[in-house]
């Protein structure tokens, strides 16, 4: 799938430009784009490098396991593969608490920690993912969000009378996603494992 | 209500860097060499993420400066237009899940231009507010494991992407009306 749509996106990025007239742009932007890959991940080593410490003091104190066992009949539905009280379910639920309060920053390590976690449980092949991470992932990206913290701030910086009326909009919206996120991977893994 | 949720979001981070330490320490464990030994990992992990992220982000720029992205959003609008959602929030719309930088700017833009209180400025609000950059996220969560197929999880989160976009045009519709 994804390498169908990596390849689209190359092949008809390239013609469309060629076709246009500024095939120039073509270099520059693969460039760029490589550009801001490296800069991302480069921003990424410092909050990475400090969250990965803070969860280590966690995981030692006990926490992340206290967690997982907290939430545990939410979980065991939605992640049947994952073992009771395993240290992923602490991280998945850190990673989807930080996403509801619109923490990004603290957001995206704490993920990356889940998915560690979940890759010592992948028994199959180590570069595909497993339904777990399939799972994640659709509620990671689909997560419901109460503070979103960006545009209230672009909202109040052009004026608005009430920047935080789109707050229950939001809320409505995201939760409308993680509900259609959630069906759509129950029903894609069933027919996913029917198929493979 | 809202006030208090603000309050939770602004103290959450500060709450845990206060009680994990201290919870750690009074377990007996040696919360400077814990801490040190966790941290360790953080280089190797986000630099694992440079070859994915890469692969990526050239493509999907390649993609959006020839001006292809302009067509598929052009290819979209009369669908999309059917549903309610206006045209000025449609290239926000296709752009979100590829690139979050992008799409920002485009809702900036439009807020800047229409002033945050109009129709289409809550409407883009709550489009930006609510979605997410699927592509980065797929990218950077499964290249920080090694893992290139990635199986259903692009045809979900696309479908969650969609919902959330119908949701926040059919909301904003209810709530605050069209002009």
């Amino acid at each position: 799938m994804v390498n169908y749509i990596w390849l689209g996106m190359m092949v008809v990025g390239v013609l469309v430009a060629g076709f246009n007239g500024h095939i120039e742009v073509v270099t520059k932007a693969a460039l760029d784009g490589a550009r801001v890959a490296v800069q991302t991940a480069m921003d990424l080593i410092a909050i990475i490098t400090f969250w990965l410490g803070i969860m280590k003091l966690a995981e030692a104190a006990g926490l992340v396991r206290a967690l997982a066992r907290m939430v545990r009949p939410i979980t065991s539905f939605l992640f049947p593969s994952v073992p009771r009280d395993h240290p992923a379910m602490g991280a998945i639920v850190m990673n989807l608490s930080a996403n509801i309060l619109g923490l990004g920053n603290a957001a995206t390590p704490m993920g990356l920690i889940a998915m560690q976690e979940l890759q010592k449980l992948n028994r199959g092949d180590p570069k595909e993912a497993t339904d777990a991470m399939c799972t994640f992932l659709a509620l990671n990206t689909g997560c419901i969000t109460l503070i979103p913290t960006t545009i209230i701030g672009i909202r109040l910086i052009y004026g608005s009378a009430d920047p935080t009326e789109i707050v229950g909009t939001t809320i409505f919206a995201t939760a409308c996603g993680m509900t259609v996120a959630v069906i759509m991977d129950r029903m894609l893994r069933y027919i996913y494992s029917r198929r493979w | 209500m809202f006030g208090i949720v603000s309050d939770l979001s602004r103290w959450a981070i500060p709450v845990v860097l206060l009680l994990v330490p201290l919870i750690a320490m009074i377990r007996g464990v040696n919360v400077f060499e814990k801490f040190v030994e966790g941290a360790e990992d953080g280089f190797s992990t986000a630099i694992k993420t440079i070859p994915y992220l890469v692969a990526m982000l050239v493509a999907i720029s390649v993609f959006r400066a020839s001006g292809a992205l302009d067509i598929v959003t052009g290819v979209c609008s009369p669908v999309l237009d059917k549903v309610g959602v206006p045209a000025e929030v449609l290239p926000h719309a296709v752009m979100r899940p590829l690139s979050g930088g992008a799409a920002l700017g485009i809702a900036t833009d439009i807020i800047k231009t229409h002033g945050p209180d109009s129709f289409i400025g809550r409407l883009i609000s709550t489009m930006q507010g609510s979605s997410d950059t699927t592509f980065y996220v797929l990218t950077l969560y499964f290249g920080s494991v090694g893992i290139s197929r990635y199986r259903y999880s692009i045809i979900s989160g696309l479908s969650a992407d969609f919902t959330t976009l119908i949701a926040s045009v059919y909301v904003a519709h209810k709530l605050f009306g069209p002009i």
